[in-house]
């Protein structure tokens, strides 16, 4: 007993650090209708500004808590509403995602720019001393910081029960939670009481993040990034709504993780696979059991029909005669490109571009699951990995060629797709997007480690292993071949997006009652676009091999799964060009930003630009590009067609009546008929 | 038209019951559909009507009895079969694909009940719509008279327009059972009218069967052969409409008060 105690007692700190995060994740949940990706980059400014204030500027503890978690932490949760998540309609599970994940990713990224990168030991703790023992149970020391996370757990968990229940204000943003709309008919401020709950929740995020620091003796963003899945499969298991729940459930993985370590011995593959993938089985386990967390985003809000249409996209809206010229423009584009990638182009920028088609294979697949599957994965990185793998070892161990073995890679990652797909059957949104998430780290911390050289190195990749001359990944052989991987799964998506397959995904994405309604089999819809996805994430996976000249954990590690997501959003997820952009934006500005000096953050400044950018999602869901080639569109057929063009800044962006919308079924009638009713009143 | 081969009624409910959280919403209804017969089921607000329609579609499971269409159990199998048996349906609250144009939802839903759309289809280049498909989606549309609005996106419609959409998409599937709820609110008297035209038109010529769910008891009883009708969860009344009206139990929960 004293020896389970001995190990058990120790993990209670990391499991309030867990119970905090989890409770402020629920928190946040239940007031705001937010699942707060970026719970863990709160948490990880106030724990920075913390321990740069006490140990830079050499102030008083009590002043820099006062100063980063009582002030600044509050003030980052009211800005993130202010200025982003308000104006996100309350349905929109993506578009919160997205805003949430592009905080997680480029918060950290641009405190390295704005202060640098180098980590900071031994953060202070906020009330008892460290390195004091105050008292022992059953002989097992409990120091300074075991008290202090202990102590504020329970007086934060306490406080915050007692506001959601018994409160009229908890009241008040339960209601905001369906829909800020229809409180306010209520004569309820819903602004103002989000805007409270956001600030309640970023103080929690900020003391959890304080908290945390000392416990790892160390100060990385790492460590929030794993205290957030794991936080993550804590609210889980209460639903997003029981605080306790998700105290206890954070509390007992912090003792079991703990415990574990101690009993299970010590290097074994058990220690390192079990330990290290506990919160994502703790997180699976959830999602596939509680049966709550298949509804949550089920909920619609009851106004949601005054919202404005979604727009069309550039190219439906564009003049015939301009299409044509468009058209002859791309090609001409495309005959420059090819011949200058062959001919003049420096060697350095061939590498780029040539990095360009591989990332734009890659995100392909996003448009497939994103776009036409409307589900957002966050295991891309992840499936391009297990085609990676595969066809190095194959290569590696049976002397397969790459490429046959990159159509084997391809294959493999669309059956871990199809194996995610039925898994997460009836899952969607939010529930999908944890569970992709904990399979990426199952693979980053379990599967890929296994098929690296040894002792995780990188497995080199051979210019044998390809043949086709291409020895030289840089060279115009590989071009050629990236250029038609890329060509061909081009093809393949634009195909499905054409064709019924395409129509099914989006009668699915418009309404899956009526879709089923009418005979569409949803559950092997699901499994298709997963699966087709996979593959093509896979062939990307085996081209990035190639291009990179080895496979190693690092080119597929989950946070990268995410970078994609905020890379492709901006540049538009729902069309092939937005994949191409995004590939090629991607590696183009990486490739300028090299020029930039080193101090103003280099890889992390790349990182902040995307995620900056992906906080447009919420406004521009088509994406910005998207959105401002739509507009310029529409202001040069103004000026050239001064009839038929409207101002796209017009209520719902609708051009009906102007431009008729491309697309036009054969035989069916005029379709600039107006609207016969106002375009609001339908819900 | 009328499908004369089978014996027995279409569609036959027989006890079915359901609750949500204790609450009966609908208990023990036993309610059967011939062959293109029209039935239309009305009630007040509450009385269980869509919950029923959703365990004859299968949006829902009940707890108890039995449904069949033709002889075979529902009870098994998935919404989508069900819609593949030839159960068709629109909703209460308007579910239709906002992106889609008009013409697209009714070419989809053709796919769909047919099975007609593989994925090699589209990979090959065949997905393109037939002679035939054109053919029955633009027959439809003039029916229903939305062919104007054929290739408008669906999200710039108003209500009764869109009312119409989910109206059309059922029709194009050529349902043996046609289960509408509520086709006619959002829509003004005279749409009203075209609407129970079109429903009969129906009936007559392609011995389609109907469950309507409808609070104008105008047009109901101008469009059906039978009335059932519902309140608090249970089968009050059953017979044609002017004798249920007459019927002092149906007046009572209607009027809340002893006729």
């Amino acid at each position: 007993m004293e020896h389970f105690l001995g190990f058990a007692i120790p993990g209670v700190p990391y499991g309030c650090t867990y119970a905090i995060v989890a409770v402020g994740l629920v928190l946040t949940y239940q007031a705001t209708g937010v699942f707060n990706f970026a719970y863990g980059a709160q948490a990880y400014i106030s724990g920075y500004a913390f321990t740069k204030l006490v140990q830079t500027a050499h102030l008083p503890v009590g002043v820099a808590f006062v100063l980063s978690v009582v002030v600044l932490a509050p003030l980052i949760g009211l800005a993130f509403d202010r200025l982003l998540f308000s104006k996100i309609p309350n349905s929109n599970t993506t578009a919160k995602l997205v805003t949430g994940i592009s905080l997680f990713v480029g918060i950290p990224s641009l405190l390295a720019v704005l202060f640098g990168s180098n980590n900071t030991y031994s953060p202070p703790s906020i009330i008892f001393n460290p390195d004091t023992v105050y008292f022992r149970v059953v002989g097992t020391p409990v120091n300074g910081i075991y008290l202090t996370t202990i102590l504020t757990t329970v007086v934060i968990l306490v406080a915050l029960v007692v506001l959601m229940r018994f409160s009229s204000l908890g009241l008040q943003m339960r209601g905001a939670v369906e829909s800020r709309r229809l409180i306010e008919l209520d004569g309820v401020n819903a602004g103002r009481v989000v805007a409270i709950a956001w600030m309640i929740s970023g103080f929690m995020a900020g003391l959890a993040g304080v908290l945390l620091a000392p416990i790892y003796g160390q100060l990385q963003f790492d460590d929030y990034a794993a205290l957030m899945v794991a936080a993550f499969a804590a609210a889980a298991w209460a639903v997003l709504r029981s605080m306790p729940i998700a105290a206890l459930v954070g509390v007992a993985m912090g003792v079991l993780a703990t415990t574990l370590q101690g009993y299970l011995p010590v290097s074994s593959v058990w220690s390192s696979a079990v330990l290290t993938s506990l919160p994502f089985i703790v997180l699976v386990a959830a999602l596939l059991i509680v049966p709550g967390l298949r509804t949550l985003d089920s909920t619609k809000d009851p106004l949601s029909s005054v919202d404005p249409p979604t727009p069309p996209t550039a190219a439906a809206i564009r003049a015939p005669q301009i299409e044509k010229v468009t058209r002859v423009g791309w090609y001409i584009l495309l005959a420059a490109f090819v011949i200058s990638m062959l001919t003049w182009l420096p060697t350095t920028w061939e590498n780029v571009f040539n990095a360009g088609l591989v990332y734009s294979t890659v995100f392909l697949s996003i448009t497939l699951i994103t776009g036409m599957g409307g589900q957002l994965s966050l295991a891309q990185a992840t499936l391009a990995g297990v085609g990676a793998f595969t066809a190095a070892q194959l290569a590696n161990h049976f002397g397969l060629n790459l490429l046959l073995g990159g159509l084997v890679g391809a294959v493999a990652a669309a059956l871990v797709a199809t194996v995610l797909a039925f898994a997460s059957v009836r899952l969607r949104g939010l529930g999908l997007a944890l569970l992709t998430i904990a399979a990426a780290l199952f693979f980053d911390n379990t599967v890929f480690p296994q098929l690296t050289a040894t002792n995780g190195t990188s497995l080199q990749v051979k210019p044998q292993w390809v043949g086709l001359g291409i020895s030289n990944p840089n060279g115009h052989a590989f071009f050629v071949l990236a250029m038609v991987v890329l060509v061909a799964c081009i093809v393949v998506v634009r195909l499905i997006h054409r064709g019924t397959t395409g129509r099914f995904l989006g009668a699915m994405r418009g309404s899956e009652t009526a879709a089923s309604g009418m005979g569409i089999n949803l559950r092997w819809q699901h499994i298709v676009i997963f699966a087709l996805s996979g593959a093509v994430a896979g062939v990307g996976g085996t081209m990035l091999s190639i291009q990179q000249q080895q496979v190693n954990p690092q080119l597929f590690v989950y946070l990268l799964s995410l970078v994609y997501v905020v890379v492709v959003v901006p540049t538009g997820a729902n069309t092939v060009e937005g994949a191409v952009q995004a590939g090629f934006g991607y590696v183009i500005i990486s490739q300028l930003l090299t020029y930039v000096p080193s101090r103003f953050g280099g890889n992390s400044l790349e990182v902040v630009f995307f995620a900056f950018g992906a906080l447009t999602y919420a406004r521009h869901p088509e994406g910005i590009l998207e959105y401002q080639k739509r507009k310029s569109t529409l202001r040069f057929q103004n000026l050239l067609f001064k009839d038929s063009a409207v101002d796209p800044g017009s209520p719902g962006g609708s051009t009906r009546g102007a431009v008729a919308p491309r697309g036009r079924p054969p035989g069916g009638g005029g379709a600039d008929t107006p609207a016969t009713a106002g375009a609001g009143d339908h819900g | 038209m009328a499908d004369e081969a089978g014996s027995g009624p279409l569609l036959e409910v027989t006890g079915v019951s359901k609750t949500f959280g204790g609450v009966a919403a609908v208990s023990g209804v036993t309610l059967s559909v011939g062959r293109g017969e029209s039935v239309g089921l009305v009630g007040p607000n509450g009385a269980g009507k869509t919950t029923l329609f959703n365990c004859v579609g299968g949006q829902l499971r009940p707890e108890q009895g039995r449904v069949e269409l033709e002889g075979t159990d529902l009870l098994d199998l998935p919404t989508y079969k069900r819609a593949r048996l030839g159960i068709g349906r629109t909703y209460q609250r308007i579910e239709v694909f906002p992106d889609m144009t008009v013409w697209d939802h009714l070419l989809v839903a053709v796919r769909a009940r047919w099975c007609t759309g593989r994925i090699w289809k589209d990979l090959s280049r065949r997905s393109a719509p037939s002679a035939e498909e054109k053919d029955r989606v633009d027959s439809v549309l003039e029916l229903v008279g939305i062919e104007r609005q054929a290739g408008t996106t669906v999200s710039t419609l108003g209500l009764g327009s869109c009312r119409l959409v989910e109206l059309a998409r059922a029709l194009v599937c050529e349902p043996v059972l046609l289960m509408a709820d509520e086709p006619s609110s959002g829509l003004d008297i005279h749409e009203t009218h075209e609407l129970a035209n079109v429903l009969t038109k129906l009936q007559r010529e392609r011995g389609m069967a109907m469950l309507l769910v409808e609070h104008d008891l105008g047009m109901v009883g101008e469009v059906v052969d039978r009335t059932v009708v519902m309140n608090l969860g249970v089968v009050i009344a059953d017979g044609t409409f002017d004798e249920v009206m007459a019927d002092p139990a149906v007046r009572e929960a209607y009027l809340g008060v002893k006729a």
